[in-house]
């Protein structure tokens, strides 16, 4: 078995007295395409940004990349966030900034010193991987929604994350549309070797794109496997989420 | 003892909150003072400042000076009659000037400023806190506190004071155009009257809490739209609060200075 690149040991997480997570533990590999399925409120993109330290845990521990997140502090936090990329179910683009902008704002901050050239070069580069370069001086507003999640793809991947978190990346979009984006994320797994945790409700997009899926229910993990092996399950609520 | 009245915990619950947010309002300060120390570090983000002054002096150039000059305008009419009784017309440049630059200038242009400045930071920063541009800046390694916080706030305080000072200029344009239509005074006698009266003591509180007012927009509009909700009525209740709590932020520090500056002057007299 390969490295793990994250490993999420006992977490809990409660927003007062509602509680999402419950003594959930994971561990994701080097490389490998990790879907996390469950119902909506299952504490699933909850899951993820406690990953990032975006919201704070109860109790638990979580490593991302042999650094413990949970005690990190603000300048530990921003550099294990500096190899983990995340995208948002709404892409989240600034707004006020063109796509091009948009991709080179991380990288300006991040690397102090990029060259103009350099800069060009990862921005037309990542653009290219999720073939949208033609839309580079677009303002977000001008993109469909297929298209924004893209951007958001390339605005992860500009800064050649080691882990890529997926937030609903195919949730509002067309069967077409999704399609592309579950080759894309297959694409990015295949040419950086990334690893990916993929939070979706879209079951094409999780055969498609899982090598090992978790099915998420009230906050546990209720089963593990393969897209097969829960497929076949005889249970009927780890069944149900494979009903077309 | 059973029937001694119990505080209720509704009381307990909401006393806490309440020192919650005042702990919460005091991070967000002293965060906002610490990226503002700290500007000049790279990364840098003057371009987003230049950007910002641009957009926060440009705005409201217009409005400020309409109000300005509207303000010099009535505030003469008015006054003249009651100095006419004394035969005491000739002392309105000096009355106006020392009242505009003093109170009504800095006054006016901080509410009007709070009004469409301060609601307008509200309401981009809440619309950027919805649609998580916020967390998407914080997952990709940067700071968004110092991209979006510091450079409004500074910005707001740089540009107030010169907002304040055009809106004195047009004040005084006004004043002239009053003192004008009832009588006779050319331009040249009517500022000289005007800035002989006036002394450093004027001006200089009057830029240093217009120096405030800026702040106090540019914060009160950045801590409500970094902590809207998450619906898209948050963003509307941000703008809202923001006009609101800073309009009344801006009284009470110009009361402060106010009672400052007349210690100053009774000491220094």
């Amino acid at each position: 078995m390969s490295e793990k690149v994250a490993e999420i040991k006992g977490i809990y997480q409660s927003f007062g007295s509602q509680e999402v997570l419950k003594n959930l533990s994971l561990d994701l590999y080097k490389g490998e395409n990790l879907v996390v399925l469950g119902k909506s409120g299952t504490g699933k993109s909850v899951l993820i940004k406690c990953l990032v330290g975006l919201i704070g845990i109860d109790k638990g521990t979580m490593t991302i990349l042999g650094k413990s997140v949970e005690t990190a502090n603000e300048n530990e936090l921003m550099e294990i966030r500096k190899k983990v990329g995340f995208l948002f179910q709404s892409a989240a683009l600034y707004d006020s900034m063109s796509v091009r902008e948009n991709l080179e704002f991380p990288l300006k901050r991040i690397e102090t010193n990029i060259s103009k050239s350099d800069l060009e070069l990862r921005t037309v580069e990542a653009l290219e991987n999720v073939g949208l370069l033609d839309a580079i001086d677009k303002m977000p507003s001008q993109l469909s929604g297929g298209m924004r999640k893209r951007v958001g793809l390339a605005r992860t991947i500009v800064l050649n994350p080691e882990i890529i978190l997926y937030d609903e990346p195919t949730t509002g979009l067309d069967s077409i549309t999704s399609r592309e984006i579950s080759d894309l994320i297959l694409s990015l797994q295949q040419k950086y070797n990334t690893s990916s945790i993929i939070i979706t409700h879209d079951m094409p997009c999780a055969k498609h794109t899982a090598n090992r899926i978790i099915i998420l229910a009230e906050g546990k993990e209720i089963a593990e496997g393969s897209y097969e092996e829960l497929a076949n399950s005889t249970d009927s609520l780890i069944n149900s989420f494979f009903k077309q | 003892m059973d029937n001694q009245p119990q505080a209720s915990p509704d009381i307990f619950s909401k006393t806490k909150a309440y020192f919650a947010q005042l702990a919460m309002v005091a991070r967000f300060i002293s965060k906002t003072f610490k990226e503002i120390f700290l500007f000049v570090k790279p990364p840098h983000e003057f371009d987003e400042l230049f950007k910002q002054c641009f957009k926060i002096g440009n705005k409201s150039l217009v409005l400020v000076a309409i109000t300005g000059f509207i303000m010099g305008l009535v505030l003469t009419i008015q006054s003249r009659p009651v100095l006419a009784e004394f035969g005491a017309t000739s002392w309105l440049p000096a009355m106006v000037s020392i009242s505009f630059i003093r109170e009504i200038g800095p006054v006016i242009t901080a509410l009007i400023c709070a009004g469409k400045i301060g609601s307008g930071i509200g309401a981009e920063v809440g619309s950027m806190k919805v649609t998580e541009q916020i967390e998407a800046m914080e997952v990709s390694a940067t700071n968004p506190f110092k991209f979006i916080v510091a450079t409004r706030v500074i910005a707001c305080s740089l540009m107030v004071p010169l907002l304040v000072l055009f809106s004195d200029a047009c004040g005084m344009l006004g004043s002239l155009t009053g003192i004008n239509i009832y009588g006779d005074m050319n331009m040249n006698l009517f500022f000289a009257q005007a800035i002989a009266s006036l002394e450093f003591a004027d001006f200089f509180p009057a830029m240093i809490k217009s120096v405030l007012f800026g702040f106090v927009i540019g914060v009160v509009g950045c801590y409500q739209g970094f902590n809207a909700g998450r619906g898209t009525e948050s963003v509307g209740t941000a703008a809202n609060s923001a006009v609101v709590i800073s309009s009344m932020i801006i009284f009470f520090v110009d009361l402060i200075v106010v009672q400052l500056s007349e210690v100053y002057n009774t000491l220094s007299n």
